[in-house]
């Protein structure tokens, strides 16, 4: 198993300098500094062909050519460590095992785009995960890496921590930039993009924090050398956070092009004892919920592309036949519902029909037309919301109605094949 | 600017690089249909209904908000383009309170054009209506959530182009809502109740609080005379109520018909205007020659005095001590008019035709009394005049033309333009320069004065003394000038501030739409109107004359004191 992120927080204590720099800790950032113009890093990073891990895939290396190529004297580097999605816990494993790393990736990025003053944007939820950044950013202040005139050069750059408290909104860069502002979280309209004026109106470069704990290791391994680990158009490796009716659940480090079958079956150990495979969602409560058939599917940006998953945060739930899709689903649009800005129509009154056509449907009141209007409903916001969150909120009961569909008409019907939820158990066949 | 080209519905257009799909759209004559979009407002990009397909986009794209990029090919008219603004619209729809039976903006409403537009037919969602119950504890507005689109174009304007911060987006989610903070009423908060919001709100949730009835009632009680005065801006856009194109000049028609609607008498407040500025001009100069407090501020707008009393009540010695001309009026119409026509005043209503809401506060704040009445008993604005005519059933448009009544409708040019931004500062000059130099103003048009633009600064020379003027409108300009002012780098010696952009033909009571496009043809209006009178500058006005002659004596003096002039509160906390 590619261990490149994780050994940094399997074999160091979380703030001890000499345990980082044994494992080639700060080698990134001296040659960053010493050895490299700006342009170089940036060229590096866009050779590594690294692409955002937090969900949106995004070339990281163009996203800091265009930051860097904003002529201002001010511009931001925000880690976005606002890790809400559910089932996701890959960031806080990094946060917490080994804070060194993404701070180490930071200063990078602001020598290299000209950032001058950084944000660590944390969730509420992750008390810890707060107390132990800011140990981190204290000791590496003490120690002369941040700051100014960093490791002797003209080089200063400072961090500072700031904190959500619970909205899920705000792990989109341009909410998560409002909420710094001190404004309630909510999207804006794109463009401008963040890398042309972003927090305040100055440049700003936001990027997750496995994002950036991959940059220290592209830099002292080279992008040639990282660029083997994974495939050709996903290169690196991916943390991914496993939950469900699997054997061995947690955060995983896995080179890109291993088959969803191999995490499952191999990583993870297989299912449960007794329990059989029914669906697994990836990327979280946005993600896709994909039947047995497609475990075929690489974690590979292309393959994904192909089948029309995304990848999102790397969450993986494996949900087993004793889980009643229709009370999974309306968890999940109830979650939606909860955290929808209500900036825009689709995703402000979307949300609200979803969950109570869902309610009809698991209440045993729905009709046929009442499936028909559902599948509008979430059609019209995945195609017409104003950010990623509306349009992906659909995603799960999408897939689960291409997919699954006759576990809806089912409890149209009123039967429930699990029999978890209040209606009779066992199939209809061909009523 | 670069240019770059690219392709709606099969047709090429080349457009400024920075452009949007929906501005190259409309280069093209094609219309693609909006709902948050205001043309004078930022590009929210909320309301979704302005979508578009975009070649090699999977999504639809917000016209609006999506820039143009070379190449790029659009669709805006294929059958999955109209179905999804249609499930967009029918989620709005399925939570507004669609009673357009008895709402204010029926036929006045983006939400029901919209719906015409792209032929809705019934909705199949639940209807899921906000019960909120309708807020209106304060004299001027309503607002009634359960209509409410959420556009936020209402935040927009009390934030950003009034600087009030009233209303806010609450919550979220389905749960979002506009409202004050911590629920409470207009009246326990800073609104000024300029009525900006209203003018626009795309729907009818939020309107003025209607004082109709209380007119009719009047006009039926035989025991009652009632008197009407009409505010300058209203003659120029009453018309649009019925059609008319806007800066239409109907005084003579408006006079007829309020005369047919039954007022005893047809008064004008620019009678009062021209006395305003015999009053303030003479308080101005009464400042400059004997060290008063300056630069001084007009008072005219009730929006802004109660701005700057909430706000700015350290500086509020530089606001005039002169009522505004409605207020004037009330009082005058209670004592001089009362004498002079021997009725009882305690008999007589004063109603006033305002396009402004604010006038309704101004009217019923405690102070305004000093006829030993109330001085003015009701304020409609323009629009619910426009309403009350359509009830009357009489066609305004078809009646011969007719005079005001005098005495208090006599009035010159330099009233009329009271109703736009910098038509008080340039009367006051028609009258101030000649009344301090003894000589006849030759040029009498202060044209760099005029016009929308939110401020405006002239130096005019007046005798020996370069007069230092500012002219300033909207609240957000008003605050650039008075935080020159705190700051000691306001040498002005005189400042007009409007509350509503481009002054009161912008107001708050005025016809809806009123864009700025139709605010520069209302001010137009104005200016033709003052061109074609007679008389231009208020100290000719003969009535004023004779009411000093009859029975105030001299401007400044005791009865004036008394019934012209008020005093302000701090209302900061």
């Amino acid at each position: 198993m590619a261990n490149i992120l994780s050994k940094f927080y399997v074999k160091t204590k979380p703030l001890s300098i000499k345990e980082y720099k044994e494992n080639g800790g700060f080698e990134g950032l001296e040659k960053a500094l010493h050895k490299m113009k700006p342009q170089e890093i940036l060229d590096e990073v866009i050779s590594s062909n690294l692409k955002g891990r937090g969900g949106a895939t995004f070339p990281t290396g163009l996203k800091w050519q265009f930051t860097a190529n904003e002529s201002n004297e001010t511009k931001y580097i925000i880690c976005n460590a606002d890790e809400g999605e559910p089932g996701t816990f890959k960031d806080k494993v990094l946060l917490e095992g080994c804070p060194f790393l993404l701070i180490e990736g930071m200063i990078i990025a602001a020598y290299a785009v000209g950032g001058t003053k950084g944000y660590i944007y944390i969730r509420g939820e992750y008390p810890k995960s707060k107390e132990m950044l800011r140990n981190a950013i204290g000791v590496l202040k003490d120690e002369g890496y941040l700051g100014d005139k960093i490791l002797d050069t003209d080089f200063s750059f400072d961090i500072e921590v700031r904190s959500g408290y619970g909205a899920y909104i705000c792990g989109e860069e341009t909410a998560l930039i409002e909420s710094i502002e001190g404004n309630p979280g909510r999207a804006r309209t794109k463009p401008p993009y963040p890398p042309n004026k972003g927090l305040w109106g100055k440049p700003t470069l936001v990027n997750n924090v496995e994002t950036l704990a991959n940059i220290p290791i592209i830099l002292s391994m080279g992008a040639e050398k990282f660029k083997e680990y994974g495939t050709a158009s996903s290169s690196g490796t991916k943390l991914i956070s496993v939950s469900g009716s699997v054997v061995n659940k947690g955060v995983f480090e896995v080179e890109f092009g291993v088959t969803l079958k191999d995490i499952v079956y191999e990583t993870c150990g297989g299912l449960t004892e007794n329990s059989k495979f029914k669906f697994l969602q990836l990327g979280g409560s946005a993600g896709a919920c994909l039947p047995e058939n497609l475990l075929d599917t690489k974690l590979d940006f292309d393959d994904l592309r192909s089948r029309n998953i995304s990848l999102g945060s790397g969450a993986i739930l494996v949900a087993d036949d004793t889980t009643c899709l229709l009370g999974f689903i309306k968890a999940t649009a109830e979650f939606f519902e909860h955290e929808s800005c209500g900036k825009c129509t689709p995703c402000r009154e979307g949300n609200k029909h979803v969950t109570k056509l869902l309610d009809k449907i698991v209440n045993g009141v729905a009709t046929v037309e009442d499936l028909e209007i559902l599948k509008d409903v979430a059609l019209t916001m995945k195609e017409m919301s104003l950010c990623g969150l509306g349009q992906a909120a659909p995603t799960a009961l999408l897939t689960t109605l291409n997919y699954f569909e006759g576990e809806y008409n089912e409890h149209i019907k009123g039967y429930c094949r699990t029999g978890v939820c209040f209606m009779k158990g066992g199939e209809v066949v061909n009523e | 600017m670069n240019k770059v080209t690219i392709n709606i519905d099969g047709r090429d257009i080349t457009v400024k690089d920075g452009a949007t799909i929906l501005e190259a759209a409309k280069e093209l004559n094609i219309q693609i249909p909006t709902l948050c979009y205001h043309p004078d407002q930022s590009i929210k990009g909320s309301c979704r209904v302005c979508t578009v397909e975009v070649e090699g986009i999977e999504n639809l794209q917000a016209s609006c908000c999506t820039l143009v990029r070379d190449g790029m090919k659009v669709r805006t008219n294929t059958k999955r383009v109209r179905d999804a603004r249609k499930k967009v619209l029918e989620l709005i729809i399925a939570s507004h309170n669609d009673n357009c039976l008895a709402c204010v903006r029926s036929e006045n409403c983006e939400l029901q054009a919209l719906s015409k537009e792209l032929s809705m037919k019934e909705t199949r969602l639940e209807k899921i209506v906000s019960n909120v119950s309708i807020q209106d504890d304060n004299p001027s507005i309503v607002r009634d959530s359960s209509k409410c689109i959420k556009c936020g174009r209402c935040i927009e304007v009390c934030h950003d182009v009034q600087g009030v911060g009233a209303i806010y987006n609450l919550n979220r989610s389905f749960n979002m809502e506009i409202g004050t903070p911590l629920g409470k009423d207009l009246s326990e908060i800073s609104c000024v109740y300029c009525g900006q919001c209203i003018n626009v709100c795309p729907v009818g949730a939020i309107y003025e609080k209607t004082d109709i009835d209380r007119v009719w009632k009047a006009l039926e009680d035989e025991g009652k005379h009632v008197v009407v005065q009409v505010a300058p801006a209203v003659r120029v856009s009453i018309g649009e109520e019925f059609g008319m194109p806007p800066g239409s000049i109907l005084t003579k028609k408006m006079v007829a018909v309020l005369r047919a609607l039954g007022f005893n008498k047809v008064f004008d407040t620019d009678f009062t205007a021209d006395l305003t500025i015999l009053e303030e001009g003479n308080e101005f100069l009464h400042r400059l020659n004997g060290g008063g407090t300056l630069p001084m501020f007009t008072s005219c707008s009730p929006g802004w005095v109660r701005y700057i009393e909430n706000f700015y009540p350290e500086l509020l010695d530089h606001v005039s001590s002169c009522k505004s001309p409605q207020q004037m009026f009330g009082a005058l119409a209670k004592t001089y008019y009362a004498e002079k026509e021997n009725v009882d005043p305690k008999d007589i209503v004063v109603v006033s035709i305002m396009p402004c809401t604010a006038k309704k506060a101004e009217a019923a704040r405690d102070e305004m009394i000093d006829s030993g009445y109330q001085d003015v008993d009701i304020v409609l604005t323009t629009r619910e005049l426009g309403r009350m005519i359509k009830e009357s059933g009489i066609d305004m448009i078809s009646l011969p033309e007719e005079e005001f009544d005098e005495p208090l409708g006599i009035s010159t040019g330099a009233a009329v333009i009271f109703g736009a931004s910098g038509g008080v500062m340039e009367a006051a000059l028609r009258t101030v320069y000649e009344v301090v130099t003894g000589e006849e103003l030759e040029n009498i048009d202060f044209v760099n004065l005029r016009g929308i633009e939110g401020f405006k600064e002239a130096v005019v020379k007046v005798g020996d003394l370069d007069v230092k003027v500012a002219v300033v409108n909207s609240l957000m300009s008003a605050k650039k000038v008075l935080d020159m002012v705190k700051e000691g780098k306001a040498d002005y010696h005189f400042v007009e501030v409007m509350c509503c952009p481009g002054g009161c033909i912008g107001g708050g009571g005025q016809p809806i739409p009123g864009t700025n496009e139709i605010k520069r043809k209302r001010v137009e209006g104005i200016y033709n109107a003052d061109k074609k009178l007679a008389l231009r500058k208020s100290h000719e006005n003969p009535a004023v004359k004779v009411l000093y002659e009859e029975f105030l004596e001299k401007p400044l003096g005791e009865k004036s004191h008394h019934l012209l002039h008020t005093h302000y509160v701090d209302r900061s906390n």
